[in-house]
């Protein structure tokens, strides 16, 4: 089967972040492959990537919209969430206390990327001083995390 | 898309039921309307996420201000939920050992209240 695409590119403000949700639904939906509980994971780790995204222009005053890119194949359900902010560096993010340390109550922010990387079967991230390039993969049930991607 | 903010009263305690979808765009609310109530000197509050249909990360920073902000006063903030979609994002980050979750707003007043 060819793969199905679908791009979106949505202006970088926060009453977006929803429709890249609902264009993920709608994708997931005409895959058919992925259980209900698999997609809400994918719809919660591309808000999570969208938000970061449209946060990133906002630190940047950049007018460039957010892409997102959605695609169907064989093997699964793919999301790249593009923008073109300052960049980061995943690795370098913060620890937080555990969570019985009254300090956690400070952290009301952090916790996206670690949520995207519990909740989808692969997580890359690409950034440079250009944008951040993140790419979420849901697998189809019938090829776990063995597959060749 | 909207989210519902409604308070009522139980046993001293105020209510803040949510409803609808939990992102970047609707959390400012939800903070304002917490913060509101902090600041009619309601202390505790347990916060009803029955109704809620999405929640991500800004929610959940949503949720630790509060609990923060009360705890500042002596008070205390409750959660209800039993969505296992919703508890999901707690579970990750580690937050049901930070927060008293509830599987309604009758257990979460009455644990909260002995």
């Amino acid at each position: 089967m060819p793969g199905e695409a679908v791009e979106l590119e949505i202006p970088a403000r926060a009453e977006f972040v929803a429709l890249a949700r609902l264009a993920v639904s709608a994708m997931a939906a005409a895959d058919g492959e992925l259980a209900d509980e698999r997609v809400d994971d994918l719809k919660l780790a591309v808000s999570e990537a969208c938000t970061n995204a449209i946060e990133a222009h906002g630190a940047v005053a950049t007018d460039e919209p957010v892409v997102v890119r959605c695609w169907v194949d064989d093997y699964g359900l793919e999301v790249r969430i593009t923008d073109r902010g300052a960049g980061f560096d995943p690795s370098e993010l913060p620890n937080h206390p555990p969570v019985t340390d009254p300090a956690r109550l400070k952290f009301e922010r952090g916790l996206g990327i670690p949520l995207i990387r519990a909740l989808v079967d692969l997580v890359e991230f690409s950034s440079s001083g250009k944008g951040t390039e993140v790419r979420l993969v849901m697998r189809h049930a019938d090829h776990g995390s063995s597959g060749p991607r | 898309m909207d989210l519902g903010l409604d308070v009522t009263e139980r046993d001293g305690w105020a209510v803040l039921s949510v409803t609808g979808e939990v992102d970047v765009y609707t959390a400012p609310k939800f903070r304002e309307r917490l913060i509101e109530l902090v600041s009619d000197g309601k202390y505790r509050i347990v916060v009803d996420l029955e109704g809620v249909d999405f929640l991500d990360s800004t929610g959940l920073g949503v949720l630790v201000g509060g609990l923060k902000r009360l705890r500042s006063h002596d008070g205390d903030l409750m959660l209800v939920c039993t969505q296992s979609r919703i508890l999901k994002v707690f579970e990750i980050t580690g937050l049901t050992k930070v927060f008293s979750i509830h599987d309604s707003v009758d257990l979460a007043v009455s644990n909260g209240t002995s």
